[in-house]
């Protein structure tokens, strides 16, 4: 149990008696991405983690076998879960953690009862008739934008940081998130994410599920969102009044009033 | 903010520099670098003459009407939703981050830009400033970085298998099997395999019902080492058919060395193996400048066999001498390189003592559980990443 939380980077707080909830981040992240949410719901016991080879996660426990596609991240997921005992718990992803708790709550319904998609896309690429939003080639392009950004990806944004000693816990997240997410680790990822095809998956959620849209998202569109909670029988669609994919960085507010609304009427 | 100064230019100039970086609107327009404001979200308030000049935009083009991201392609966009944006919002500021600005026209300008983040006096996010600066040459140079690893990678792969398919080729095929006696062997590169090491052993059928067995180093590694690895085994098997004395044996592989002219020597032990069913099993053995082997028995009593001999190939008239030993059931005789006994560890060796005692811990078991455990302590003693190759055999005559 002590070999998973230790792999996953997990840490738990909030109200250790209270609801389980759970926060996974995207692509490109970890779990600090979620600190200006968490503070609204400390009345739950919060579990965050890294994905492995993100953030402070144990990176020699990848292996390209084990996470070839996202069933890799939702076992990951409920091996957590199993390790802290989660029942009946909140499973609050961005992105393509979105689609790791819709696999992960399919395998195990009792583990993950209420589902909330922030920004979810169940496939990136245009496909016969449906609109991901990117063609094939645009996504060997981001592999390409990956590569390019290697050097870019080591240590060298530390020291911008620096300059605030009144705020050190910036610098500790900056050395210890961004800057460690393996580069090889991170194209696999990028390539299992975006070239990944969970539509079918969506019917056979039964957690109540909210799914969290961005009016103008580059990387999953309104009508992904909307098609999203269409396939999910018992869900709802909220649309913040926000750009880009990461409201729970951009409109904060927004966001937990929409997660709060939704977990008030469960 | 200091006066600019032209004392050190010529007073026709002076007055004219002086105007020009007087000048805040020149300092911006006519930067060297392209220049961008825009709102949080990415729609474009300003943009300088430079940046307008590198991407063929006209400002009205670009001011209220599009966001950054949209300049860039869809592989940009992507890594700016996941990476540069969520990156903004948290630290304040991103530096040399590669993207490529889609410039009018469709043309694609490989860029590296930095931005930052500027709050209200309430912290919230007010609007970001982006320098862009060309990056044509740069990242051309780093296709061609990625390109250049891309090969070494492939190259080293290669370089990889040929070792260890060479390496396999100088050691036998399959665990040797001799009737009557329980044989156990393990052979293991250095470090990470990478490299043709010069360790070998070899174990064969004789006329008679005797066997040879053999384990040897060749001094250095690398393919050179393994031409004089590969004249040595087969030397061995010629000269074995030949002399049915040990040191004859060597004496022969010493000649061959010599007459090849092979600049490197060569440590072997070598030994004739007879086993009977009513009886020990009887081993005469040469040794030729290489550790002697060990005697094991059933108590753990540990004690060396043979004679010392010289180093083969490299004096003409070098001596051996024949020995024999009588293995009764639970005695092994364990022969091994100079990779197990000078195994290193921050310049402490392995060494002999530790070499007895644990031979001593495991003189109850199988042939190859001894030579496994003898291995991968050393591997264990040297962090997991040994120096030098190794090779161990052992012989034990069945308990019973």
């Amino acid at each position: 149990m002590q070999d998973v939380l230790r792999r996953n980077n997990v840490r738990v707080f909030g109200d250790p008696t209270g609801r389980p909830m759970v926060f996974a981040h995207g692509f490109g992240c970890d779990q600090h991405m979620w600190r200006a949410i968490t503070p609204a719901f400390e009345g739950y016991r919060i579990v965050l983690f890294d994905h492995v080879g993100h953030g402070g996660s144990d990176r020699t426990a990848y292996s390209r076998a084990a996470y070839d596609t996202l069933h890799g991240y939702a076992d990951a997921v409920l091996e957590i879960a199993e390790a802290l005992d989660l029942r009946n718990a909140v499973f609050v992803g961005h992105s393509v953690s979105g689609m790791i708790g819709v696999l992960a709550a399919i395998a195990e319904p009792d583990r993950f009862t209420d589902l909330i998609l922030v920004s979810p896309s169940p496939r990136y690429v245009d496909d016969d008739g449906y609109r991901g939003g990117f063609a094939r080639a645009e996504i060997d392009e981001l592999l390409d934008a990956l590569d390019s950004n290697y050097l870019g990806w080591s240590s060298a944004m530390a020291p911008v940081i620096m300059g605030r000693p009144d705020r050190p816990e910036l610098a500790e997240e900056l050395t210890n998130s961004f800057c460690r997410t393996d580069p090889e680790i991170a194209k696999d990822f990028a390539r299992v994410t975006f070239l990944s095809d969970n539509r079918g998956d969506l019917a056979k959620v039964a957690s109540r599920t909210l799914v969290l849209q961005c009016a103008e998202d580059a990387i999953a569109p309104q009508e992904v969102g909307r098609y999203v909670a269409a396939q999910i029988p018992d869900s709802e669609f909220v649309l913040l009044d926000a750009v880009g994919h990461c409201p729970n960085l951009s409109a904060p507010e927004q966001t937990i009033a929409a997660m709060q609304d939704f977990l008030a009427t469960s | 903010m200091t006066e600019p100064t032209s004392a050190a230019a010529p007073p026709r100039r002076a007055a004219e520099i002086a105007q020009l970086e007087q000048s805040v609107e020149d300092l911006y327009e006519h930067a060297p670098c392209g220049y961008l404001s825009t709102l949080p979200d990415g729609t474009v308030i300003r943009a300088n003459a430079t940046f307008l000049a590198m991407t063929g935009y006209r400002a009205d083009e670009l001011v209220a009407v599009r966001r950054f991201q949209d300049l860039l392609t869809a592989g940009g966009r992507i890594y700016h939703e996941t990476h540069y944006a969520p990156l903004l919002r948290m630290q304040g500021t991103v530096r040399e981050i590669a993207v490529d600005i889609v410039c009018a026209g469709g043309r694609r300008l490989p860029a590296l830009v930095n931005s930052v983040l500027k709050r209200d006096a309430a912290g919230e996010p007010l609007l970001v400033r982006t320098t862009v600066f060309d990056a044509t040459d740069r990242r051309e140079y780093e296709r061609e970085l990625l390109r250049a690893r891309t090969r070494a990678e492939e190259s080293e792969a290669r370089a990889r298998v040929l070792a260890q398919t060479l390496q396999a080729s100088l050691i036998p095929p399959a665990p040797p099997e001799i009737p009557g006696v329980d044989v156990g062997a393990v052979y293991r590169p250095a470090g990470r395999g990478d490299e043709v090491g010069g360790d070998f052993y070899d174990v064969f059928q004789l006329a008679g019902g005797e066997w040879a067995v053999l384990l040897g180093d060749v001094q250095g590694k690398g393919p050179r080492a393994a031409t004089v690895t590969a004249l040595a085994r087969y030397t061995v098997r010629a000269a074995a058919i030949q002399s049915p004395q040990p040191s004859s044996v060597m004496g022969l592989l010493n000649a061959a060395l010599l007459r090849q002219g092979a600049d490197r020597f060569c440590t072997m032990v070598y030994g004739r193996v007879a086993a009977r069913a009513d009886g020990p099993v009887r081993v005469r053995l040469a040794c030729g400048g290489h550790a002697l082997p060990l005697l094991v028995d059933r108590r753990g009593q540990v004690r060396t066999v043979g004679a010392p001999g010289d180093l083969l190939g490299v004096i003409e008239g070098a001596s051996w001498e024949d020995a024999a030993v009588e293995l009764v059931p639970g005695d092994a005789l364990v022969l091994y390189t100079d990779g197990i006994s000078e195994g290193r560890r921050d310049g402490e060796f392995y060494g002999d003592g530790r070499v007895r005692a644990l031979l001593a811990r495991h003189c109850a078991d199988g042939a190859q559980v001894m030579a496994t455990a003898l291995v991968d302590e050393v591997v264990a003693f040297q962090h997991g990443l040994p120096r030098d190759d190794m090779a161990v055999v052992v012989l034990k005559a069945p308990a019973g």
